[in-house]
C-alpha cells in the first residue's frame, strides 16, 4: 500500500499529520506530502485510511501495490 | 432599530438574523437541503444560501465566479475594506497567505500551549468555589482573546476592548454601518499606534521582535515591505478572526458535554479520544459562516446564480449534510470519517486552524480536569450573525 498527496489540492488542514504522523511530512506552510516514497509499512494501513477519510480537500490517495 | 420582518418562506426569503435561525438553525437547513438546496432572499440586496456539502465545496473552489472581496453578508455594501488574505482573490491572495502560514503551523502553536493552559486555570480559579458559573462569560470568552494579545504583543488588559470591537463588527455591524465603521476606525488607530511604537523605537522593536505585529512589519512581498493599509488590514483580520470564532467553538463543546454525561465521562476515561471529539464538535457545531460575492453569472447544483448577489457560504449547513455524514444530526465523538469544513476549504482555509484546535483542546481538557461533573443550570443564549456559539452558558457543578 502506498499513499500520494496531491500538492495542488492540499490546503494544509493538517488532519492527516494529526492522524498518521508517521506517514506525512509538512512543509513550512503546513502543506503535506507523503514521507519517503509513500510506502505504508505494515501496521499503519488503518492510519492511512483514516487520513484519507478525514481530508476535506480529497487530496490523499491510496494506491494498492 | 426597527424590528425585522419575520421570515415566512425560508426558500425565497431567508434571513440569518431571524430569531428562529439563532435559536436552532439546523431544522431550517435540513428542510431546505431536501426542498430547495440553494435558497435565495431579496434581503441584503440579494443573497443565496447553499445547504449541500458539495455545493459549498464547488463555490469555495471557484474564485472566478465567487469573489472574496466581501466576506460578510450585510444590509449595505460599502466599498470593500481589504483585509488580506481573507478578502483577496487569486493571484493576490497567495503571497499574503504565505506570509501568515509559517507563523501559524501546528509546530509554531505548540509553544503557546503552556500559556493557554495557564490562562484556563486562572479563569477556573475565579469561579470554581462558587459551584456554578456562566461558562461563556467567565471562561470561554476570555481564552482566545488573551492568547491573541500575547501573540500580537499587546497588553492582555486590552482584551475587553477587542471583544467590544468584534461584537460591533460581526454582530451589530450587519445592520448598523455607523457602528461598524466606528469600530474599524478605532481598531485602525489602535494598531497604527502599536506599529508606530515599534517603528520609532528600536529598543521596543527588539524586545518584541517575535510578536505578530513586529513580524508583519518586517514581512516582504516581492522584496517590498507591506504598506500601512495592508498591514493594518491583516492585523484587523488576525484580531477579528481568532476570537469570537474559537470562543464559540469552545462554548459549544462545553454545552454539548454539559448535556451529554456519557460523552463527558468517556472523554475523562479515554483521553486519547480528545482529538477526534474536537473534530466532531467542530463539525456538529461549526461556528463560522463566510460569504462570497457573485461576480459573474454561473450555475451551481443546477441552480442559476446571478452576479451581484451575495452567497452565505454556510460551512455549518454543509457539515450537517446527511449525503456526506452518516447520522449527520448526531454528535459521535469517535466519528471515523469526518471531512468537515469547519475551517472552510480551498485557498481560504482558515490560517488559524491549528491555533483554534489547540485552544479548544486545552479549554476542554483543563475544564474536565478541574470540573469533571457538570450540568446546564439554564438555557444557553446563542450569538447572532456569522459566528455561532453560546454567549450565555449557565453551568452548575460540584467540585
Amino acid at each position: 500500500m502506498r499513499i500520494r498527496v496531491d500538492p495542488d489540492k492540499c490546503q494544509g488542514h493538517n488532519r492527516c499529520k494529526a492522524l498518521a504522523p508517521e506517514l506525512f511530512a509538512l512543509d513550512r506552510f503546513g502543506n503535506a506530502s507523503a514521507v519517503g516514497d509513500g510506502r505504508v509499512s505494515s501496521g499503519l494501513e488503518e492510519k492511512a485510511r483514516l487520513a484519507v477519510a478525514n481530508c476535506p480537500e480529497l487530496a490523499i490517495e491510496i494506491v494498492e501495490d | 432599530m426597527t424590528p425585522r420582518k419575520p421570515v415566512t418562506d425560508w426558500a425565497t426569503d431567508w434571513d440569518h438574523l431571524d430569531p428562529r435561525w439563532r435559536e436552532d438553525p439546523y431544522p431550517i437547513w435540513d428542510k431546505l437541503r431536501r426542498s430547495c438546496p440553494i435558497a435565495h432572499t431579496e434581503r441584503y440586496q440579494g443573497a443565496y444560501l447553499p445547504t449541500r456539502y458539495e455545493d459549498v465545496r464547488a463555490i469555495a473552489n471557484d474564485s472566478t465566479h465567487f469573489s472574496s472581496r466581501r466576506v460578510i453578508v450585510r444590509e449595505v455594501r460599502p466599498e470593500p475594506m481589504p483585509s488580506p488574505p481573507i478578502t483577496s482573490d487569486p493571484p493576490h491572495h497567495k503571497p499574503y497567505k504565505q506570509l501568515l502560514l509559517p507563523l501559524f503551523t501546528a509546530e509554531a502553536m505548540t509553544g503557546l500551549e503552556p500559556k493557554a493552559r495557564a490562562i484556563c486555570n486562572e479563569l477556573i480559579n475565579k469561579f470554581i468555589a462558587d459551584g456554578h458559573c456562566d461558562a461563556a462569560q467567565q471562561y470561554t470568552r476570555h481564552i482566545p482573546v488573551k492568547v491573541i494579545t500575547h501573540m500580537l504583543g499587546v497588553p492582555e488588559t486590552d482584551s475587553d476592548q477587542f471583544i467590544k470591537w468584534i461584537h460591533e463588527i460581526l454582530e451589530l455591524g450587519i445592520t448598523d454601518d455607523v457602528v461598524l465603521m466606528q469600530a474599524v476606525r478605532e481598531m485602525a488607530e489602535y494598531f497604527a499606534d502599536h506599529i508606530a511604537q515599534r517603528r520609532d523605537n528600536p529598543e521596543r522593536r527588539n524586545r518584541s521582535k517575535d510578536d505578530l505585529i513586529s513580524q508583519l512589519l518586517e514581512a516582504r512581498i516581492d522584496g517590498k515591505l507591506l504598506d500601512d493599509q495592508h498591514l493594518n488590514g491583516m492585523l484587523r483580520l488576525l484580531l477579528i478572526a481568532g476570537i469570537d470564532t474559537t470562543w464559540s467553538g469552545m462554548g459549544a463543546a462545553l454545552w454539548h458535554l454539559a448535556r451529554t454525561p456519557v460523552d463527558r465521562d468517556r472523554l475523562i476515561t479515554e483521553p486519547a479520544l480528545m482529538p477526534m471529539a474536537i473534530e466532531e464538535f467542530l463539525r456538529a457545531f461549526s461556528p463560522v459562516t463566510m460569504a462570497r460575492e457573485v461576480v459573474k453569472d454561473t450555475e451551481i447544483g443546477g441552480c442559476p446564480i446571478k452576479a451581484g448577489n451575495m452567497v452565505l457560504l454556510s460551512f455549518p449547513a454543509a457539515n450537517r449534510d446527511p449525503a456526506v455524514f452518516r447520522d449527520a444530526d448526531k454528535v459521535i465523538i469517535d466519528r471515523k470519517e469526518n471531512r468537515h469544513f469547519a475551517f472552510g476549504l480551498g485557498i481560504h482555509r482558515c490560517v488559524g486552524s491549528n491555533l483554534a484546535r489547540l485552544e479548544m483542546t486545552v479549554a476542554v481538557e483543563e475544564w474536565l480536569k478541574r470540573i469533571p461533573r457538570f450540568t446546564l443550570a439554564g438555557d444557553a443564549a446563542w450569538s447572532e450573525g456569522t459566528v455561532r456559539g453560546p454567549r450565555q452558558l449557565p453551568i452548575k457543578f460540584s467540585s
